[in-house]
């Protein structure tokens, strides 16, 4: 078979499974973007910004642990991609980006729309590559998913010139069922001595915890992990990108951990004396103080990564390898053991433990007039049977919703971590609902997050996704306000949000339903109509406490121990 | 304390880019980096000199080890090794400093390669230090211009850094 290197594009996308492009044209990708005119097995889903794209691809990838995919114009459209890109690289998001370019024999000459997009995306991706001869696009292409999809995931461009796509030249299609880089070796498979020494300090912990991440979640290794706690009886905290992947409801999860984690989490992390990490980074948000971190613990540490090994925290037993067959091995080396975990020692470490739960952390003021977010959530979860595919953008509301939606499964809690992306979220919920047409998807916001985005409701529209908007709106940006209350005076330099669109009309426009709320009482009727329209978008504007503040909170610098709990508390 | 990090990697155009950018991107120091191709046309091989606490530089391994670019890596300072850095230098050398220079020159087993009425340019090759010392030794009024290649270096004994 001989095809253009558009055409080849199209089939490989489709040989490698492909279903959904997100992306939007130009002139670099035209010859692509007739090549997929000229098909039907790659759907193309045309958004209305490249940011949105990008975080489309990375939210279906994300929902589904397949790997997004972008196509986007040279220029002006691989620049507007890069916030998705850096957003996925930094939660280890696999995706395959594919970037227009100027022809190759005039790339450097500041040619219409040319930018080097290798150069711009090298820091924020796991690798990129420029297509210089159409014989190697095939296995470019193979290359680009293969990087993207194994050992410790994250974003592939694949820079393309336009001669390389000219309908006009034709080569012989092969694309390569596998590829081997000599220079490319994940980590298949951890030590087994490393993982025996890890159990046997594990049956002399007296006070172990679980700390565990998005290597779980990336690994799809839920039903491991639980497995492994439930065998060992040990508490279990879990990062903001962890959350689902052991039961929120179940009965060893003492809620997330961090910044705005809870206090049981906390203090358990902070008198811990064996930490077992898990796919988990050690971000600055978890850590805190890294001179007071874990001050007792002897550390543990599995991750495919070995650069995440030891960067932050000094780590006594590393085990590079993948989440699942760790955990699974590990879990063997238990059963086998004959030794036993330490009864007594966790009987008192779980009354510890249950002491510093009745501080019931989480609580907040239910008797408001007004309607207070975390009781949105709440409701939010009631009303979804906690079920839904919850994505999020970034601020309070994003802590609200990882803190009151009980995530029971992995790939439900879709949200930016690492860099902290407003405007994520309605795009994310597009590739989600792509995704998973039937499921119930959700996008927690807030009134300046969704803003940054806004336009993808023509997208939402265009491809009948019947999204839910649930808009926390506090007419703020609510988290920096919250900073400049606690440590500015109050003194709240722009970061207030009064001047919005009427979000109601603004959601009509655009063809959707539109709702508001603005009493606690009125809350769960709305709600419960709004998800009963299984086939509209409905866009729900709920007025909140506009001084509602996220507790706790770990001040930045501070040790795990030291936390704000409440309005006007002192630090405990 | 100071490293010599020799790296094998494909010879793809944007491979030293992806160095040098991970060394600016993380703040990491680099004092040197030299980089060409070696007997296999597919591999270059690069020399890179940093320094840092232990931390830092198992950090710098690991982080140039995950580019996909590296095919492989030695911290060369952790076992025997040989160190060269080549460097030409161009100094004023008249009548009266003249004898002076070439004793100097032949002190370090350096070679005069070029002469003119009022200048000789110098080649020498060594360790870092080496040449450091050279630099010293000659007085700083006759340095016209100094160019070093930066060091590279490679393991003692019979094994390679092969693939
Ligand atoms: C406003 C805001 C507030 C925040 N507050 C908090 C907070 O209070 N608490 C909190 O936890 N976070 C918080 N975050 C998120 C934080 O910034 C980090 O994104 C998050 O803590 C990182 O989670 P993680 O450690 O699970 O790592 P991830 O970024 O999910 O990284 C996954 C790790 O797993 C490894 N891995 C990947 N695949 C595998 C595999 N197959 N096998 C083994 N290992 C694998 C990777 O190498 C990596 O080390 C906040 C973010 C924002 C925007
Ligand atoms: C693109 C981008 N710009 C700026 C920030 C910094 N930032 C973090 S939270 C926040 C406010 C978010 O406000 P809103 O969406 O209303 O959420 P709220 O905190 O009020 O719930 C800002 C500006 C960011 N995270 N992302
Ligand atoms: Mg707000």
């Amino acid at each position: 078979m001989e095809l253009s290197g558009g055409d080849i594009i199209v089939q490989c996308l489709k040989d490698e499974g492909v279903e959904h492009v997100f992306g939007y044209p130009g002139g670099a990708v035209l010859h692509i973007y007739d090549a997929i005119f000229r098909q039907k097995d790659v759907q193309h889903i045309l958004v209305r910004h490249e940011q949105a794209a990008a975080h489309a691809a990375d939210g279906y990838a994300r929902a589904t642990g397949k790997p997004g995919v972008v196509l986007v114009t040279s220029g002006p459209g691989a620049t507007n991609a890069v916030t998705g890109i850096a957003t996925a690289y930094m939660d280890s998001i696999p995706m395959v980006v594919l970037t227009g370019q100027v022809p190759t024999p005039v790339i450097g000459s500041d040619a219409f729309q040319e930018v080097d997009t290798v150069g711009i995306t090298r820091p924020c991706v796991k690798h990129n590559f420029l297509v210089k001869r159409l014989e190697d696009l095939a296995e470019t292409i193979k290359k680009a998913f293969f990087i993207a999809t194994t050992g410790r995931p994250g974003p592939v461009v694949i820079d393309i010139p336009k001669d390389i796509t000219d309908p006009g030249v034709k080569i012989p299609y092969h694309y390569p069922a596998k590829v081997k880089m000599r220079s490319y070796n994940p980590v298949a498979k951890g030590h087994l001595g490393q993982i025996k020494k890890a159990v046997k300090i594990m049956m002399e912990a007296e006070r172990p915890v679980f700390y565990t991440g998005g290597g779980v979640v990336l690994d799809d290794a839920s039903k491991n992990l639980t497995d492994l706690v439930e065998a060992l009886n040990f508490p279990i905290t879990q990062t903001l990108m962890g959350l689902g992947a052991y039961p929120g409801s179940g009965k060893h999860f003492l809620g997330m951990l961090g910044m705005h984690g809870t206090y049981e989490a906390n203090m358990a992390m902070h008198e811990t004396d064996v930490l077992i990490a898990v796919g988990a980074r050690f971000d600055d948000r978890v850590t805190g103080h890294v001179k007071q971190f874990c001050p007792d613990a002897t550390i543990i540490h599995v991750d495919i990564d070995p650069s995440s090994i030891s960067k932050n925290v000094r780590v006594d037993v590393p085990i590079v390898g993948p989440v699942k067959q760790v955990l699974r091995d590990m879990l063997k080396v238990v059963n086998e053991s004959d030794k036993k975990p330490k009864k007594k020692a966790l009987d008192k470490w779980w009354a510890q433990i249950e002491k510093w739960r009745s501080m019931n952390c989480l609580k907040f003021d239910r008797k408001s007039k007004l309607i207070k977010p975390q009781y949105a959530v709440e409701v939010l979860h009631k009303v979804t049977k906690g079920e839904a595919f919850v994505t999020s953008d970034v601020g309070q509301h994003q802590m609200f919703a990882a803190q009151f939606y009980q995530f029971e499964k992995p790939r439900r809690w879709i949200n930016s971590g690492g860099l902290g992306t407003m405007g994520f979220g309605l795009p994310a919920a597009i590739g989600v609902q792509m995704a998973h047409p039937k499921a119930t998807v959700a996008v927690v916001t807030g009134e300046s997050s969704i803003q940054m985005c806004i336009q993808e409701l023509a997208t939402c529209i265009q491809y009948d996704l019947p999204i839910k908007i649930i808009l926390l709106n506090n007419g703020y940006m609510g988290m920096v306000r919250q900073w400049q209350e606690f440590f500015y005076d109050s003194r709240y330099s722009q970061s207030t949000m009064s001047v919005t669109p009427d979000f109601v009309k603004l959601t009509e426009s655009y063809g959707h339903v539109g709702m508001r709320v603005e009493k606690p009482e009125d809350l769960e009727g709305t709600l419960k109509e709004a998800f009963s329209m299984k086939d509209k978008l409905v866009f729900v504007d709920i007025k909140v406490d506009p001084e509602e503040n996220v507790y706790p909170m770990i001040a930045a610098g501070k040790g795990h121990h030291e936390m704000y709990l409440s309005p006007g508390s002192e630090l405990v | 304390m100071r490293h010599i990090i020799s790296i094998l990697m494909e010879n793809e155009s944007g491979a030293l880019a992806r160095v040098a950018n991970l060394f600016t991107a993380r703040g990491y120091n680099i004092e040197s980096l030299t980089v060409a191709p070696t007997e296999d046309a597919t591999l270059s091989r690069m020399t890179l000199v940093t320094s840092g606490s232990d931390e830092i530089i198992e950090q710098i391994t690991k982080q140039l080890n995950k580019l996909v670019d590296v095919v492989k890596l030695v911290d060369l300072t952790e076992g025997g090794h040989l160190e060269r850095e080549m460097m030409l230098i161009k100094l004023r050398a008249e009548r009266t400093q003249r004898e002076e220079i070439k004793r100097l020159v032949d002190i370090f087993r350096g070679k005069i390669i070029d002469v003119t009425d009022t200048s000789y340019t110098v080649e020498l090759t060594g360790t870092a230090s080496k040449l450091n010392a050279f630099l010293e030794a000659v007085n700083e009024e006759l340095i016209v211009e100094v160019v070093r290649t930066g060091p590279s270096g490679i393991g003692r004994g019979p094994k390679g850094l092969g693939l």
